[in-house]
């Protein structure tokens, strides 16, 4: 495998003093979601670790992944290629095209071999190779053919974690999902429509920092952002436990910032860190911006009912009887919650 | 100085997320007293509603002591007007905010000079006067 410099190398070259390189680490700590006195840890893994090769792979998607990625405020995008990775293959972001292209990849793979990191965002079709091609491969060719040397494949985005959109019912093209079809190699899985930047970046500097992948969840997901849900860390939960929810998106109760559960947020059976880490550079969030959560991180999002029914309703049926429970405030608002989460559980189980 | 009773709390709407970290650094300034053990807060991962951010860094205030760090983009080191509490805020190179930290300490750590810098600046101060 070529020798690559380590980022502490690539900083000292930069002229980047020890304090700017303790402020990298800080910053470093907060995007991995680790506690502050991870700090000597992280400088020590960072002075030490080589920056990977990666290769991405795009198949059925909109490039909303890609657009959500180069967003990242810590690490700014070009920061991590030119820092920290070695993004040596990606459709949008190269400036190799066609047999070029492919010859980065191949050369990336040969160079890498066993230690390369391989992203995935899109779904991949099953139907018939020739609903989504690229330089003549299938994708499911594609994939099988660079996972191969791959140390971990990381699924970006609900399409390749989840089939997303192209795989919602009647799914025409046959979608399926990263894990559906790579069982021999660690697949981590970083949902979301699109996900969260600084989520995508964090992963890519865990295993850069640790050389690990990090805890994940039933689902794949990493636990540091996927481990509590968006209403466990909503700013509007007070008003949820006080029983007081927005019933349109023009009343006084919407005005008034208060609890958006009864205008089909998600947010109590979505695990995300949205209500935390935000968009666009910290700004807000959808359910900063009046909107409810509409659970793009979960499995099977885009069936999973309408997106302005409340959690209890819909397709979880006994509606009325859960919205009440809400409405009623903490103990019995708290009870609906864990109702729905389980039977959205269930529902993603069957699905 | 800003004292913290000239500090008005937003009238509306007020989620009340700032008071549980004002217990967190109640507890954090009692530990720093009674072991000299320092705390540090990422305010990252703590859930803010409109204003509130901004409520706590005002309640919090200025106090004595300020700093600018150039590295990596800027940074700004400021103690608050509650001596021990200290308010860190870094930036990418696009201006953008990366980080915001309460330290609890005597000191933050990034304003020491560190030990390779120092070696390094001593051997280019030896060579510009050789």
């Amino acid at each position: 495998m070529k020798k690559r410099p380590t980022v502490g190398e690539i900083l000292q070259a930069k002229g980047v003093s020890r304090r700017g390189f303790l402020k990298y680490c800080a910053t470093t700590a907060s995007i991995l979601a680790l506690p502050p006195s991870m700090i000597p840890r992280i400088a020590e893994a960072i002075e030490n670790t080589r920056r990977p090769s990666v290769i991405w792979l795009s198949f059925q998607e909109c490039t909303g992944c890609t657009e959500s990625l180069t967003r990242s405020a810590s690490p700014t995008v070009e920061g991590l290629i030119f820092d920290a990775i070695s993004l040596d293959y990606h459709h949008t972001l190269q400036a190799a095209a066609g047999d070029q292209a492919e010859a980065a990849r191949h050369a990336a793979m040969e160079e890498n071999e066993g230690g390369y990191l391989v992203l995935v965002d899109g779904s991949i079709p099953l139907g018939n190779p020739g609903f989504s091609t690229i330089a003549g491969m299938s994708n499911v060719e594609m994939l099988k053919e660079t996972v191969a040397g791959a140390a971990a494949v990381v699924a970006i985005g609900s399409c390749a974690a989840f089939g997303g959109i192209p795989g919602a019912d009647p799914n025409p093209t046959g979608a399926v999902s990263v894990m559906d079809l790579v069982t021999d190699k660690p697949v981590i899985n970083v949902p979301g429509c699109p996900p969260i930047p600084m989520v995508m970046t964090a992963v890519l500097t865990h295993f850069l920092t640790f050389g690990t992948i990090p805890d994940l969840d039933k689902h794949g997901r990493p636990m540091t952002f996927f481990g509590t849900t968006i209403h466990d860390r909503c700013y509007r939960r007070p008003f949820y436990e006080q029983g007081k929810f927005a019933e349109t998106f023009d009343d006084e109760g919407a005005k008034a910032g208060w609890c958006l559960y009864k205008l089909g947020c998600k947010g109590p059976t979505t695990y995300n860190a949205c209500a935390t880490t935000k968009w666009n550079s910290g700004t807000s969030f959808p359910i900063e911006a009046g909107h409810p959560c509409l659970g793009c991180s979960e499995p099977n999002f885009w069936d999973g009912g309408g997106f302005y029914e409340p959690l209890s309703t819909g397709r979880f049926d006994s509606g009325t009887k859960l919205a009440g429970a809400a409405a009623a405030g903490v103990a019995l608002g708290v009870a609906a919650a864990a109702a729905g989460r389980s039977k959205q559980a269930k529902f993603t189980k069957e699905g | 100085m800003t004292a913290q009773q000239d500090v008005q709390r937003p009238a509306f709407p007020f989620h009340g997320n700032v008071r549980p970290i004002i217990n967190e650094v109640l507890h954090a300034v009692d530990r720093l007293l009674e072991t000299d053990e320092a705390t540090t807060i990422d305010l990252a991962g703590l859930p803010f509603g409109p204003g509130e951010l901004e409520y706590l860094e005002a309640a919090l205030g200025t106090g004595e002591l300020s700093a600018k760090l150039d590295a990596l983009g800027t940074s700004r080191i400021r103690e608050t007007a509650f001596p021990g509490v200290w308010w860190l805020e870094h930036r990418n190179a696009h201006d953008e905010v990366v980080g915001r930290y309460l330290e609890i300490t005597r000191t933050p750590e990034i304003l020491s000079s560190q030990d390779v810098d120092i070696i390094a600046g001593r051997a280019r101060l030896e060579d510009q006067f050789a």
